[in-house]
């Protein structure tokens, strides 16, 4: 039998792109502000989260989904808030995807929801790969990784709409340099919002909670 | 381990792609992977002889194309091989770039009977 070659020229994660414009246009009719966070294991997600939720909680309705390789201590943490929380257990992968987030939306009250989080898998390889069917895309770098890792991780850098450098109270420990951090960071993404905090002091989150705030304004009067 | 679903990926969009032309046998996969896109040949190998089994792309060759990382200075425009930690553009030394190549993920074509 001859041989025949078909020519295809499609992303191989086509469909799965696919699928997180399904769930973007759910979370659209609800008018949820959907941000997927990213970064590596213990750069401070839930951290960030947990801080967000305390400040925010009086403002707007919030929600998370927790992504983890395996546990559920992370939506424990958020559960004792009394904030609904949905687990996803990748079961050894190491990135959400649009199909475990769609069953995730089943089972959250959408309707009462102004803000969602999606924390991904702590993870800085691939996890920018798989859209969800958020409206941002935000990571989290934190000092103890060191500057370098824009240069290691160039496509997480690349893709993501805001960074948030966490950790900014080791700075005195570390050598960090943060300026040059900022110009890789600016070179490969030149549209990118830097905000330096410390979610352990407190230093820089207000500056973070006012851009979330006008975000989420934003998407309200849309 | 996002082989894994990488590979269910591609393997579903190659029998979707065979059948829509009724073939009865898929051969050969050729796929185009940027360096920077994260995914190792011989882990898709892997999964794909394990999931394709008992499908017609069963013992079909998987072909990577691999593409290097090439950066578009946002400068003067000139396109560079990154080969130090600074990124810098060799002619103008700036520091903003796009990348350009490396991150490709797609099946170009399958070849099937």
């Amino acid at each position: 039998m001859s041989i025949k070659v078909i020519t295809v020229g499609e992303k191989i994660l086509g469909a799965n792109e696919e699928k997180a414009k399904v769930n973007k246009k759910r979370l659209d009719k609800h008018g949820i502000l959907t941000i997927n966070i990213m970064s590596s294991p213990g750069a401070g997600k839930t951290s960030l989260i947990l801080s967000t939720i305390k400040h925010l909680r009086k403002k707007a309705r919030i929600a998370v989904i927790e992504g983890d390789v395996a546990s559920s201590v992370d939506a424990e943490k958020v559960n004792a808030l009394s904030i609904p929380v949905i687990q996803i257990n990748t079961a050894g992968g190491c990135h959400l995807d649009a199909f475990m987030v769609e069953p995730a939306l089943d089972n959250l009250p959408l309707e009462k929801v102004d803000l969602l989080f999606i924390e991904n898998v702590g993870n800085l390889i691939c996890p920018n790969n798989f859209a969800l069917g958020e409206d941002i895309k935000l990571m989290i770098a934190s000092l103890p990784e060191g500057d370098d890792k824009p240069y290691k991780y160039p496509a997480m850098f690349a893709d993501t709409d805001v960074v948030l450098l966490n950790k900014t109270d080791l700075e005195p420990y570390l050598d960090f340099n943060t300026n040059a951090f900022k110009k890789v960071v600016t070179g490969l993404n030149p549209d990118v919002i830097i905000f330096p905090v410390s979610c352990k002091s407190g230093a820089g989150l207000e500056a973070w909670f006012a851009w979330l705030e006008s975000v989420l304004k934003g998407k309200k009067s849309k | 381990m996002h082989e894994a679903s990488i590979t269910e990926s591609l393997l579903s969009l190659a029998l979707e792609k065979a059948n829509e032309a009724r073939a009865s046998k898929v051969t050969r996969i050729n796929l185009v992977i940027g360096e920077l896109s994260g995914v190792v040949g011989d882990c898709v190998q892997f999964y794909f002889d394990a999931i394709s089994k008992n499908t017609i792309a069963s013992g079909a060759a998987l072909s990577f194309e691999t593409k290097p990382v090439s950066l578009r200075c946002r400068s003067c425009e000139k396109v560079f091989s990154p080969t130090n930690h600074e990124w810098a553009c060799p002619d103008c030394r700036e520091t903003g770039v796009e990348i350009v190549t490396g991150r490709e993920c797609y099946m170009e074509s399958i070849e099937v009977e």
